[in-house]
């Protein structure tokens, strides 16, 4: 299934949000997630599931003003 | 002062971007004294990337205020917010929605929306907005419990445009906390906001870009003290003609 990660094309095997972030190789527990515009809590990752052409959003803390 | 109930007594909340390394970042932070830092959120590298910023700055025993940097729109903004809620375990947000990229400027429309929508969430929203006092009202109609009215364009350096609007934002909104967010270039622009009675100043630039940002930090609190002293302090008015300081009673004749 193809999905776009932060902007990118990706090929992806596994069929819910939880999954998919550890075959993405997002290991960080410091990101919080959107999916095709949508925030998706911690909670519920592992009952999200995704379909082909979904946009995810993988966000971390970065420094700001 | 307090912001949503929460006691801080340092007037000077700080930014934690472009500065030239982490170490000074943390120097900077350490002489500022600040008690509240802003961050923000962008797109994770695989393997992680972010993750050690955060570990770095959970640390500090600073309070954290994400922002919706970049946000153009108002679903942008609420879910950055609704994001930033769960990674920094926080209902507190620094609320932009820019209107336009050349100058940053807020758009007030889309601000009081996504404002009404993440107060009635349980944000307490911190918005970036302009000096406009309906504006304000708006916001605070919608639920904010403060202002952060912008003293010139973010990243400008300009100090406050326009001083008659911060003034009369203080006489129209005399309980609401009202921190001066963005434009701030040196100490005396910051003296500046706090002699008009503003309660505090949000800076970034100011001191990540100076040549010693530890230095500048410590003179930016200096100067935010000075001026809130000095406003609290009641300063005289201002006369046209010179009044003799010292007593002309007792003056002898020496001609």
């Amino acid at each position: 299934m193809n999905i776009i990660v932060n902007g990118q094309p990706h090929e992806v095997t596994k069929a819910t949000l939880a999954d998919m972030l550890s075959e993405l190789d997002f290991t960080s527990p410091a990101i919080a997630t959107a999916l095709n515009g949508r925030f998706v809590p911690r909670e519920d990752y592992s009952e999200t599931s995704l379909s082909e052409g979904d946009r995810l959003e993988v966000l971390a803390p970065m420094q700001g003003g | 002062m307090q912001l949503y109930g929460t006691d801080i007594s340092s007037r000077l909340l700080l930014g934690t971007a472009q500065y030239p390394s982490p170490a000074v970042l943390r120097a900077a932070i350490e002489a500022s004294r600040a008690e509240v830092i802003t961050l923000s959120l962008r797109r994770e590298t695989v393997g992680g990337s972010g993750a050690g910023f955060w570990e770095f700055l959970k640390d500090s025993d600073c309070r954290i205020l994400p922002n919706t940097a970049g946000c153009h729109s108002v679903q942008e903004a609420v879910v950055t917010a609704q994001m930033a809620r769960e990674l920094f375990g926080t209902d507190w947000i620094k609320l932009e929605v820019i209107g336009n990229s050349n100058t940053l400027q807020p758009d007030v429309f889309g601000l009081v929306e996504a404002a009404r929508i993440l107060c009635a969430d349980g944000f307490k929203v911190f918005p970036y907005t302009t000096d406009d006092l309906v504006v304000g009202e708006k916001l605070l109609e919608a639920g904010c419990g403060l202002l952060m009215p912008w003293g010139a364009p973010i990243g400008s350096g300009q100090g406050l445009r326009n001083p008659d609007a911060l003034r009369a934002m203080r006489a129209h909104f005399p309980d609401i906390p009202l921190i001066v967010d963005a434009g701030i270039g040196r100490p005396s622009d910051a003296t500046r906001a706090m002699e008009l009675g503003l309660d505090a100043v949000l800076l970034n630039t100011a001191v990540a870009k100076a040549g010693d940002p530890a230095l500048m930090a410590q003179a930016m609190v200096q100067a935010i003290e000075a001026g809130w002293n000095g406003y609290i302090a009641d300063p005289m008015d201002p006369r046209d003609m010179a009044v003799p300081s010292t007593p002309t009673l007792g003056m002898a004749e020496l001609i």
